[in-house]
């Protein structure tokens, strides 16, 4: 009896996300190419059909794979299947790109370029989304997540670097480039990660200042702001006049490479923009700490720095880091733009990619930097949810 | 022995405490109770400074308060404030363990101590040690913040309305049990109340306050039997102030030698609830019970009532 009700149940149920991204996927792959065949790589492409181009295990296959996948994530609730179906459809849609431009690629030709289609894309996103959905609700540990997202970018990079991938456009991008992309990466993370590091030793104390004082609070926080709602072209422009003026009259400011343009504005300008999400987050983070917490360790005989260190910190710190989460994940696209002015990172591609209408060059810089995002903020969020288990000022305000 | 001397709190034009001078004995338990912004809580904060006096001083067993830096001073004077105040980021023994801490005592006394202080506040340290606060009920939370305030043995334990938050059965029990407390350590406590009922209850003294002016502190019975100021009459209650003050008294006190064939009450109950019994019963006189369950004497409804009169 209660098995047939979970049986009914099961069947009964249709997954709503389930639903909504099989006819997403369903649509791009009815009406989008799957792939783009290009003769060189500024050339408008034009579609190739799936049949013309897989060979026969890919032309049953991949669809067979998809459906399937499909009716996973129509009728079944069990998260750990659901993930293995993703992921697995992913390999799988890896591996058939990857022999579409091993088929359509003549022996040896450097010059044709074969890109993955838009419905490569959607199809992609969406087992992508399938994916994630399960993780959330199979709930894993933040250790867990962290280990898991290590995982995946470290397989993918081993599977882009040994698997059959090599045909692909933007991975002919990549070996065109192939010096020169690690040190754009390492100087996209050394931007992002320095400014974020400079913010929050200055924002820290800035935004405990402003709690303490709430005439410093509104000054503070609207000029931060105002800040915020400059566009970032015009904030580089604004800080080429100083920083060229500063290199100009302080030589060892020269010296160590300060100038109107390049990294130094860029890091000026993402510095900025990174203030006014950790001050708000401090002083919201200290505004929301139990007052009979601190009322109770000062009366018990703490000083104010004891109780800032050992009471007020503490508890605010996961509010803090929400706000430096926010900051790590805007820092990094922020990046981007930042190769405009000559800062360098992975912008570089993109914009050169851009100036040459070649689309691959752009998802060279484009997909490392969504990458890099999303793998900042999961390891921020695992480390938000560790310090969450130990109880904080807004779970008592919840008991 | 707390002197409080000629102590005045302004803020800006507007005087909080006005000229406050009152002493409480040492072993005792002083209640200042009032209305809300009477003033009463910033009284209690300057005894431990918390808020600095504007002029006046307090003596802490003769020694002026202002003698030593202000956090040095808090660490050897309890302080216990209602709804707790416990760290929500440490456990229950750590939060207790606060104040040994920070005076640096040594790991095995600390832990000694806090095993100590939680098996007194009925909290199995086997069970709670290890536990975070929002894991123990109101009551338990209440019970972890005194013996918190306790931790270093001090002699002086300020409470701002330390049971405000409790709902009222858990409240009378958490009353018996600082009463218990005090007579075990002999600790000298000032404790903050609006609640009349509760300030008779606990305390030995009781000053009233009213607009940063403290009107009379003195016995209960006294303030009972001879308010020195109207408002201190309405504080204390007209209406019913002849059952607050048979309130005052217990059976065991009151009993005259002799038997009775009527109802049998323990000789902790107060004279209030025996004449509630001989009401409720309809017998004129009650035999009057010791801890060992003989009797101790009887009280009849006559010499109840004479005591409940001035």
């Amino acid at each position: 009896m209660e098995l047939r009700l979970a049986i009914t149940s099961h069947s009964a149920r249709v997954d709503p996300l389930g639903l909504l991204l099989t006819a997403a996927a369903a649509a791009a792959w009815c009406c989008l190419p799957f792939v783009i065949f290009k003769s060189n790589r500024i050339m408008p492409g034009e579609p190739r059909a799936l049949q013309a181009v897989l060979p026969p295990w890919g032309v049953i296959g991949l669809p067979a794979v998809l459906l399937l996948t499909a009716v996973v994530a129509l009728g079944i609730a069990d998260a750990k299947r659901r993930l293995i179906a993703a992921l697995g459809a992913i390999v799988v849609l890896a591996l058939a790109i990857a022999a579409a431009a091993n088929a359509l690629t003549p022996a040896g030709n450097r010059i044709v370029r074969v890109a993955p289609g838009a419905a490569f894309w959607v199809v992609l996103i969406c087992l992508g989304l399938l994916a994630t959905d399960a993780i959330t609700r199979l709930r894993p540990r933040p250790l867990a997540r962290v280990l898991l997202l290590a995982v995946c970018v470290g397989g993918g990079m081993l599977a882009l670097r040994y698997g059959p991938f090599g045909n692909l456009s933007v991975m002919r991008e990549y070996a065109v480039n192939a010096a020169r992309f690690p040190l754009e990466l390492r100087r996209h993370v050394l931007l992002a990660a320095g400014s974020l590091i400079a913010a929050v030793i200055v924002g820290l104390p800035l935004g405990i200042l402003c709690h303490r004082s709430p005439r410093l609070r509104p000054p503070v926080l609207g000029t931060l702001g105002v800040i915020q709602t400059i566009p970032a072209i015009a904030l580089f422009g604004i800080l080429m006049a100083p920083l060229g003026a500063l290199a100009g009259a302080v030589p060892a400011a020269a010296a160590l490479g300060i100038r109107g343009i390049g990294a130094a504005p860029a890091a000026v300008a993402l510095f900025l923009y990174s203030l006014l999400p950790i001050v708000a987050n401090t002083v919201i983070g200290l505004r929301r700490v139990s007052q009979a917490a601190v009322e109770a360790a000062r009366g018990m005989g703490m000083t104010a720095r004891q109780v800032l260190a050992r009471v007020e910190l503490p508890l605010a710190l996961p509010v803090i880091l929400t706000g430096i989460r926010v900051v790590l994940v805007q820092n990094i696209g922020m990046v981007t733009v930042a190769a405009l002015i000559g800062g360098g990172g992975l912008g570089t591609f993109v914009f050169q990619g851009i100036g040459q209408t070649a689309i691959d060059l752009v998802l060279l810089g484009a997909i490392p930097t969504v990458v890099l995002a999303f793998s900042g903020s999961v390891l921020l969020d695992a480390l938000i949810e560790v310090l969450e288990r130990t109880p904080s000022a807004g779970r008592e305000a919840a008991a | 022995m707390i002197q409080i001397e000629n102590l005045t709190k302004q803020y800006g034009s507007t005087t909080v405490v006005d000229r406050v001078s009152l002493c409480v004995e040492r072993n005792s338990i002083a209640v200042i109770v009032g209305t809300s912004g009477s003033g009463k809580s910033t009284l209690l904060r300057m005894i431990n400074r918390l808020v600095e006096p504007t002029s006046g001083r307090v003596l802490l067993d003769g020694a002026d308060t202002r003698s030593e830096p202000a956090h040095l001073l808090r660490r050897r004077i309890g302080y216990a404030i209602q709804g707790h105040g416990l760290f929500p980021h440490r456990t229950v023994a750590e939060n207790v363990a606060t104040v040994p801490r920070l005076l640096g005592w040594p790991e095995d006394r600390i832990r000694a101590r806090v095993s100590e202080l939680l098996g007194i506040f009925q909290l199995d340290p086997a069970l709670y040690a290890g536990a975070f606060p929002h894991q123990l009920s109101g009551g338990q939370q209440q019970r972890v913040g005194v013996a918190r305030a306790l931790a270093a043995e001090p002699g002086v334990l300020l409470m701002d309305e330390p049971f405000g938050a409790l709902d009222p059965i858990i409240r009378a029990k958490a009353q018996e049990d600082l009463l218990a407390i005090q007579r075990r350590f002999g600790t000298t406590v000032v404790l903050v109340t609006h609640d009349m009922d509760e300030a008779f209850r606990l305390g030995h003294r009781v000053a009233v306050m009213s607009q940063g002016r403290v009107l009379q502190f003195d016995r209960p019975s006294v303030l009972l039997t001879q308010p020195a100021d109207p408002f201190v009459a309405r504080m204390t209650g007209i209406s019913d102030r002849a059952l607050r003050l048979l309130a005052l008294t217990t059976a065991g006190e009151a009993a005259v030698p002799g038997s009775s064939a009527g109802p049998r009450v323990s000789a902790s109950a107060s004279l209030r609830e025996v004449l509630s019994e001989l009401l409720w019963s309809g017998a004129t006189s009650a035999t009057v019970l010791g801890e060992d369950g003989s009797a101790r004497g009887q009280l009849d409804v006559a010499a109840i009532l004479a005591r409940g009169r001035p």
